[in-house]
């Protein structure tokens, strides 16, 4: 019985954790000939991880939101700074060079993104529930 | 202009006083030294000690009495004022002149005779290779073998050898001796010994084998000679080994503490014996110590006299006097009490330091103005204009005024004035002209406290130095010795450290493995 209830716990959050994977899509702006999402990103396998103020683990290459332009589409979407995207319309971006994931994202014939982001501040408080 | 010279002049009349008297009950040897006497006055500012004088004269000096013209009553009618120095003037004037005596009467006979002990010796050292090739000359010159070239070069040899054991002897053995050590020097008596010994047993081989039997094989006895004078080069090697050599490596370093205001220093030395270390020391005091001041020590020995004055033990609980429990409340209440002695000690320094920041500001423009307005004369306007030439003297007299009483405030502020006197600091104003030195260079002197050495033999606090040691001072240094050297005011404290082993370990770089990559942490918005 009480192996029963322990394993459903685990299966419980892991499923918790997957889907505090947010999805976000976000619908670009137009200015003049640009298409905007109005956030910047750092980070990349051909950058230092040591400088990422965000990660968790100071080696971690992906990419990471450093700004949220205020009132973007970004925000308006529900992107948060310090959030690490995962995948980019189904492109994977966390082995992608820095110009490769601004390539991925800024793509003239796509108006929408979807997003994959993880959030620290969401992975602890589930970690936390876990432990405690 | 009394410049400096302020404390001095009004004791002059006293220790004039005190020179004449030839009075014989006067205090032992004081009348005998006028030199200290002065020196006593200048030192301490405010205090003068009035010996009475005695009221019959002896073996009727009736006419030296007369000569003073002082009345009888003198004696009565004069108060002896005591200021606010710490020592008392006749318990340290007394000890000054039992050392000055001690000085004269001095341990020279000791010196000297072990300079001649060691010149005879020497002297019969060096004649006796020539003692060994003439006797047999002298003595059996017929029965001797003859003995041509190979002799002749012996002879060479030996008269060359004994000129260079000669030179070398003078210049290692013949110095001027710069101190007097309180014991035997360790390695040179071993030394004398061993020359003595050797010279000793060669004479004794001589005699017997060769005076006795007369041996006619005049080689061999020159070349017995020979031998003598390269052992001879050889102990003279070993001088040099065991004398200068050995503590040429830097094995120690002592830490030289003064103990009364903290000023200390760090030697390097090698393997030498407490007494001659303690001659390093003492040597390099006098180039790399501050003067010693006495007047910059009252104002901490005030704040703590005034600190413990003020608190009274009553003994409320009845008879029985416990001594250590009252010291103990005293030192507790003395702790626990609010005073501001440290708030006024900040202030005391800090206005201190305005102060002689100020007047070292106007010292320094005056001398500046001063030497604007003497000129070097060249060569060609020498002969143009002889009515208005001075030398070097009379220009310092000329501009010495303007500046006199700035410099005269400047030292006492900072307690100096007892070590530069009018003459003095003439002297050294004409020193600085003659050599084209600039304003700055002339206050250097003044500005700055300097070493020992700067100042007048009369101003050294330090002459005669008492070794105190807990090991023997003929034994070596070793870490963790500690001994002082004492002089009647103030001592060193040295403190001996052995220099730590040193591990030096290699590593090879590649020059060419100095490689490097750019790290970036791009930002781009997109």
């Amino acid at each position: 019985n009480a192996f029963e209830i322990s394993s459903l716990i685990t299966i419980l959050s892991y499923l918790i954790s997957f889907s505090f994977q947010q999805r976000i899509e976000i619908h670009k702006l137009r200015q003049g000939d640009n298409l905007i999402l109005g956030f910047s990103i750092g980070g990349g396998i051909d950058q230092d991880p040591t400088q990422n103020p965000f990660s968790e683990d100071k080696t971690d290459k992906g990419i990471y939101v450093t700004r949220v332009t205020e009132g973007g589409p970004a925000e308006v979407a529900g992107l948060q700074i310090g959030d690490k995207i995962m995948q980019v319309n189904g492109w994977d971006m966390t082995m992608v060079t820095h110009d490769q994931a601004r390539k991925r994202l800024t793509k003239r014939n796509e108006e929408v993104v979807r997003l994959l982001v993880t959030r620290q501040s969401l992975q602890k408080a589930v970690q936390q529930s876990m432990m405690s | 202009m009394s410049a400096a010279m302020d404390t001095e002049s009004t004791y002059s009349g006293y220790s004039h006083y005190s020179g004449h008297s030839k009075k014989a009950h006067r205090q032992g040897s004081r009348d005998r030294h006028k030199s200290p006497r002065s020196k006593d006055g200048s030192r301490s500012e405010k205090s003068v000690t009035i010996q009475t004088p005695p009221a019959e004269p002896l073996l009727g000096n009736d006419a030296s009495r007369a000569e003073e013209g002082q009345d009888d009553n003198w004696g009565e009618t004069t108060t002896a004022i005591t200021g606010t120095s710490e020592h008392s003037i006749s318990q340290e004037d007394i000890a000054r002149i039992s050392k000055d005596l001690e000085d004269s009467v001095g341990l020279d006979c000791k010196r000297y005779l072990g300079l001649t002990v060691a010149a005879v010796l020497g002297l019969l050292v060096f004649l006796t290779p020539i003692a060994f090739i003439l006797l047999p000359q002298i003595l059996w010159r017929d029965d001797l073998e003859p003995c041509g070239t190979v002799c002749e070069g012996l002879f060479i040899s030996v008269a060359f050898k004994l000129l260079i054991l000669l030179i070398g002897t003078w210049a290692l053995f013949f110095r001027q001796p710069k101190a007097d050590l309180p014991r035997v020097f360790v390695f040179r008596a071993l030394l004398l010994v061993l020359i003595f010994l050797f010279v000793f047993s060669y004479w004794l081989f001589y005699g017997v084998r060769i005076l006795d039997s007369k041996d006619t094989n005049y080689q061999g006895i020159v070349q017995y000679a020979v031998s003598l004078v390269d052992a001879l080069l050889f102990i003279h090697y070993l001088a040099i080994v065991l004398l200068e050599l050995r503590q040429l490596q830097p094995m120690f370093t002592l830490k030289v503490v003064r103990s009364t205001d903290g000023e200390s220093r760090y030697y390097s030395l090698g393997h030498l014996s407490i007494q001659r270390a303690a001659l390093v020391v003492l040597e390099n005091y006098y180039r790399d110590f501050t003067v010693y001041n006495p007047a910059l020590l009252t104002a901490s020995k005030s704040r703590a006299a005034k600190h413990m004055a003020g608190l009274k033990v009553y003994n409320v609980d009845g008879p029985g006097n416990n001594a250590s429990g009252q010291s103990r409340a005293m030192i507790a209440a003395a702790a626990r009490r609010r005073d501001s002695s440290h708030n006024e000690l900040y202030y005391e320094e800090a206005d201190h330091e305005r102060r002689v920041k100020k007047r070292r500001a106007r010292l320094v423009v005056a001398v500046e103005e001063a030497f604007t307005h003497i000129k070097r004369l060249q060569a060609e306007e020498q002969q143009k204009a002889p009515g208005e030439m001075m030398d070097p003297r009379e220009a310092a007299q000329a501009i010495f005024p303007s500046m006199a009483r700035a410099l005269q405030k400047y030292l006492r502020t900072t307690r100096q004035q007892q070590y530069h006197s009018m003459e003095s600091i003439l002297q050294h104003l004409s020193f600085c002209i003659t050599n084209n030195m600039t304003p700055k260079a002339f206050l250097e002197r003044y500005l700055n406290p300097g070493p020992t050495l700067q100042y007048d033999r009369d101003r050294w606090f330090s002459k005669q130095w008492t070794l105190v040691s807990e090991e023997a001072v003929t034994s070596g240094l070793q870490d963790g010795i500690v001994f002082v050297l004492k002089c009647l005011d103030f001592s060193l404290v040295v403190n001996v450290k052995k220099i730590p082993f040193i591990k030096l370990s290699e590593e090879f770089i590649d020059p060419k493995s100095h490689k490097f990559v750019l790290r970036l942490q791009s930002e781009t918005s997109v």
